[in-house]
């Protein structure tokens, strides 16, 4: 056991055996307790949805991130809001995985667990490695509840967990015996246990706790009762920690290094929020909301409606349609009109998307992707919709497509598809996913003053002349000859009164035109609008340190963080791989096919059947090799990492490489 | 009909600061002309519709009545969805938009609501407001947004020659129904009742007076007006409205709605509408009940049940069709709404992005 192999006491001594890295400290009662540097930690706290673990996870990720650790994570819940207590269905988790390096996953498995009751013992355990510290709620583990997952004995007795390192630990009685006095009854006491638990974690892994106390006073500041009781919750179960046998070593990773500057810890939904509305002051216009709930993306709806003092207007539509309807009506009166939802979402809000590409107004089109087809795992994240997002369309309706990478680069990558929408004219579809929409992360604060400018002009005279040679006439569809876009007069200029719609528009003068003609002309214009809008992207980044790679991987959206770790595993190996990873999606960056063509395999992995390879083979004529899940959680870059060696090994001379496994026990991730 | 208008403003509030950007360009392009005629208000395109289509009056009407209101052109924005009657827009010279099939009330809402400044209108007719629009139409009335909503019903499918449509009465013989239509039509007005409409009036494409009087207060009501104008396909309908415009049976089945005058009606007054024993209106003979029986029309009742019992006098072949304006209540107007609460919120917090991207928890690395 080395201090890398995180958060395990090993069994045999109790105490770590690493006393190069391990101090010791004296707590009070003359316990005494030694501290273990280690470099990574992955925790999954998990329980039942009403055990309030995605809370308990975020406060713990608002610790970490406060420390200074670079942090990743990974939420995951039922679809339903309150399955059967105690159920199978019904558990939800929250896996942190931190680090005293930058990291790029939430972890492949935890090296500890924390389980609040039987169900979520049942649903996690296959995922702690032997040897893993595991938590339990012992108070939960009740004949009753043990039966309603079909344990026949209690496994924190019965010796079936011997593999592991196992802490039974009677958290909802401590928990209630804490609060005794606090005049609130058993079951409102008891809905303090997971403060309990965050308490015990915080003293476990040396996190401040003053964070989690000015939550805690803020979230309930208008029920100072509640507030009082889960702030004491909190506090015993850190001096529980302090105090007690059953834990005799804490663990200490210390602060990433981070480049100077102010940060904080953000989830893609919230940094996505927030890049809507730094677009809206970036551009000067106002910004219109049209939405309908969906899962994974009404956390963005939610955040938005808070920010009406930036001017921005959050419409709550009686469906999808209306609600891009509604944002495109917006964007006609020169408005930033932004539309949010999921799959589901962007197939009803299709024939508005294609008026979106008719009357060439600028929309924002936020997927937030979740498993499909149909209703689908709506809590589950997939890459489902980018050939839907490319393609789905009547007739050739060609729309911008952008992928964030990473929970803090959707707040950049709402700000550059705005960037295309206002200068090109014309709907973009924003691609984040589930994954990246409720995991958070570390963000470098940007200043503001050094955002993109977005400002635009809109037409305000007459730019033409009539067919009859008529001065002072206002074309509608006059296109800028460096973008192809063309003007937007908004409502209230006077003299440029215009009517647009869905029908084929006559070149120019924007008139109803079925001149066939005109329909191939215009049809290939809107085209080379979008195709030009290459010109305007930054070359691709082909990420090779070693520089002689002859396999490249290629991803897009929120695979950038599996396949990078990948990567690493792969090159700590002495292997080389290039890795390159796509923003744009819609067009493709022009150098792509170049860079594609040098390598003697082109692997690409996706949460789908293979949609992006698909593209790629019928665009470059590549050989792409295709590697995909559909499990509704990220991959495991463990996994990755073996694919791609396979495909490495299998390519060129015999490999010389050192097997992968025995070459990344330990390695960075 | 004499009825005058209780809103003398235009239902337009004093938005000054819409958006700097939008406010700019409004400014730079010169000053606004609001003494318009009826052909500044016609543009260069070929007006499209059948010869002999009611959609020709329904326009010359519009065009006619439209500059009396004093706004002008640039601040009209005319909305309108699939269908004979959506071609509206291109004949029209203020801005325009001929969406897609039943969508227009959702794009006139977010173009409304973000630009409290200009005067909406959607153009649609009983396909497309009432099939395939039906649910952005009723939530837009429901929801009031300043909108007037201009609702053609021909009883019948024009564009696609010649479907029933969800106002053709039961039976409807089509190229779609050659045994006869099964399901039974919407009446429009009471389905805007339904959904709590604010302004709800009805008019004859024919009868440029009723109509131009209709119109006028729709478009100073502030919220959502929905006038449902009857309009006669003379190719795949013909004749639908025939009863009510025939000279001997016209007044014999009309109903004038005039706010504040008792119901009566038909040649000589014979005909009234009074109270029946459950809570709703039924048609008697004048001269068979007291004076006192007789019903006062009262447009601004908050309660809507007595427009909608007013609506239910209707037959499907049009027998007692009330004309006027059923229902003018005042009710604060969804964008209205929306930008004082803008306003608030941008009272009690000046709009800090540095401070809202910093949050609560954030922390320094300084090397």
């Amino acid at each position: 056991m080395t201090g890398t192999n995180p958060g395990i006491i090993p069994a045999e001594s109790g105490v770590a055996t690493d006393m190069d890295r391990a101090a010791h400290s004296s707590a009070p009662g003359g316990l005494v307790k030694s501290v273990v540097e280690l470099d990574r930690v992955v925790i999954r706290l998990a329980g039942d949805s009403g055990d309030g673990m995605q809370l308990t996870g975020g406060r713990f990720t608002s610790e970490t991130a406060t420390f200074g650790n670079d942090l990743s994570t990974l939420p995951n819940f039922p679809a339903e809001i309150r399955a059967p207590t105690g159920t199978l269905p019904g558990v939800s988790s929250f896996q942190l995985h931190f680090a005293d390096h930058d990291i790029m996953t939430p972890g492949d498995a935890p090296d500890v667990l924390v389980v609040m009751n039987p169900a979520a013992l049942k649903a996690n355990l296959v995922d702690l490695p032997g040897g893993g510290l595991l938590i339990a709620d012992s108070d939960e583990f009740t004949p009753r509840n043990l039966a309603k997952v079909g344990y026949a004995a209690n496994p924190l007795e019965d010796g079936s967990l011997d593999r592991w390192q196992l802490v039974s630990v009677p958290l909802t009685s401590m928990t209630t015996d804490a609060l005794a006095d606090s005049g609130l009854g058993k079951k409102e006491a008891e809905r303090s246990k997971n403060m309990f638990t965050l308490g015990l974690l915080s003293w476990m892994y040396h996190r401040p706790t003053e964070g989690t106390i000015r939550f805690l006073e803020r979230q309930f500041r208008r029920k100072p009762q509640i507030a009082a009781a889960n702030i004491a919750a909190f506090r015993a179960g850190f001096n529980y920690g302090e105090t007690t046998e059953a834990f005799a070593v804490s663990y200490e990773v210390k602060p990433a290094p981070m480049a100077p500057g102010k940060y904080r810890h953000i989830s893609g939904n919230q940094a996505l929020a927030y890049g809507i509305v730094a677009a809206g002051q970036r551009s000067g216009l106002p910004v219109f909301l049209g939405a309908y709930p969906i899962t994974p993306a009404s956390d963005i709806l939610h955040e938005l409606s808070r920010h009406k003092s930036f001017g921005v207007r959050t419409f709550q539509a009686e469906d999808e349609i209306a609600g891009i309807g509604a944002a495109l009506g917006a964007s006609f009166g020169g408005a930033l009109g932004v539309t949010t939802t999921s799959g589901p979402g962007v197939a009803l809000k299709a024939e508005t998307i294609g008026l979106a590409v008719m009357t060439e107004l600028p929309l924002l089109i936020v997927d937030v992707q979740r498993g499909g087809p149909s209703t689908g795992l709506p809590t589950k994240t997939e890459q489902s919709d980018l050939l839907q997002a490319l393609f789905g369309r009547n007739g050739e309706a060609p729309v911008p497509v952008i992928a964030p990478r990473s929970p803090a680069d959707c707040f950049d990558a709402t700000l550059e598809a705005t960037r295309i929408a206002l200068t090109y004219r014309t709907p973009v579809i924003l691609l984040s996913d589930g994954y990246l929409a409720n995991g958070a992360e570390p963000w470098s604060i940007p200043a503001v003053d050094e955002l993109p400018d977005l400002r635009v002009e809109f037409a305000t005279a007459p730019n033409g002349s009539a067919e009859d040679g008529t001065e002072g006439q206002f074309l509608p569809y006059l296109r800028d000859p460096e973008t192809l876009a063309r003007p937007w007069a908004v409502p209230g200029t006077a003299g440029l009164q215009h009517r647009i719609g869905g029908l084929e528009k006559a070149d120019k003068t924007g008139n109803i035109s079925y001149d066939s003609a005109n329909h191939d002309f215009m049809t290939r214009t809107r085209q080379a609008k979008i195709d030009g809008i290459a010109a305007s992207i930054p070359a691709t980044e082909v990420d090779d340190p070693d520089g002689d790679a002859t396999v490249a991987v290629i991803g897009w959206g929120s695979t950038y963080g599996p396949i990078g770790a990948a990567c690493r595993r792969i090159r700590a190996s002495g292997r080389s791989i290039a890795q390159v990873h796509l923003r744009h999606l819609n067009p493709l960056p022009a150098d792509l096919g170049q860079i594609l063509a040098r390598y003697d395999r082109v692997v690409c992995p996706e949460m789908n059947l293979g949609q992006l390879a698909l593209l790629l083979r019928a665009k470059y004529l590549i050989d792409v090799h295709s590697h995909t899940q559909v499990r509704g959680l990220p991959f495991r870059a463990a996994e990755l990492a073996a694919v791609l060696q396979d495909v490495i090994d299998s390519t060129g001379p015999t490999p010389t490489a050192a097997p992968l496994e025995a070459a990344s026990n330990g390695a960075v991730l | 009909m004499t009825a005058s208008p209780h809103v003398h403003d235009l239902g337009m509030p004093d938005v000054t600061t819409i958006s700097g950007a939008i406010d700019a360009s409004v400014a730079a392009s010169g000053p606004k002309q609001t003494e318009l005629k009826a052909k500044d208000l016609k543009t260069d395109q070929e007006v499209r519709w059948c010869p002999g289509c009611g959609d020709y009056v329904i326009l010359n009407a519009v065009q006619s009545f439209l500059p009396s209101l004093g706004i002008a052109r640039e601040d009209m924005v005319i909305v309108s969805g699939i269908g004979c009657s959506s071609r509206f827009p291109y004949y029209m010279n203020t801005y325009g938009m001929h969406s897609i099939h039943g969508r227009a009330p959702a794009i006139a809402t977010g173009l409304a609501a973000s630009r409290p400044d200009l005067s909406v209108w959607v153009v649609t007719g009983d396909g497309d407001a009432l099939s395939i629009g039906g649910n952005h139409l009723i939530h837009t009335l429901r929801r009031n947004v300043n909108l007037t909503i201009l609702l053609f019903n021909n009883r019948i499918y024009g564009l696609t020659k010649g479907q029933y449509s969800p106002t053709s009465e039961v039976g409807k013989v089509t190229k779609s129904t050659p045994m006869g239509s099964l399901d039974h039509p919407f009446n429009p007005v009471s389905l805007a009742l339904g959904a709590d409409a604010t302004f709800v009036g009805r008019a004859m494409d024919s009868d440029r007076k009723g109509l131009t009087d209709v119109l006028r207060q729709a478009a100073e009501h502030q919220g959502t007006s929905l006038v449902e104008i009857y309009q006669n396909c003379n190719i795949f309908n013909d004749g639908a409205f025939e009863l009510l415009k025939d000279p001997t049976t016209g007044p014999m089945w009309t109903i004038p709605l005039v706010h504040g005058e008792p119901l009566v009606f038909g040649p000589g007054g014979a005909s009234c509408v009074v109270r029946d024993d459950f809570g709703g209106l039924r048609i008697a003979e004048t001269n068979q009940v007291d004076a006192s029986q007789i019903v006062v029309h009262d447009a601004r009742r908050e309660d809507p049940s007595y427009a909608f019992a007013l609506s239910r006098l209707s037959s499907q072949d049009l027998r007692y069709t009330p004309m006027g304006v059923f229902r003018k209540v005042a009710k604060p107007s969804y964008d209205r709404m929306m930008a004082d609460q803008l306003e608030d919120a941008a009272a009690q917090e000046p709009a800090d992005l540095d401070a809202l991207l910093a949050g609560n928890d954030s922390w320094t690395v300084t090397s």
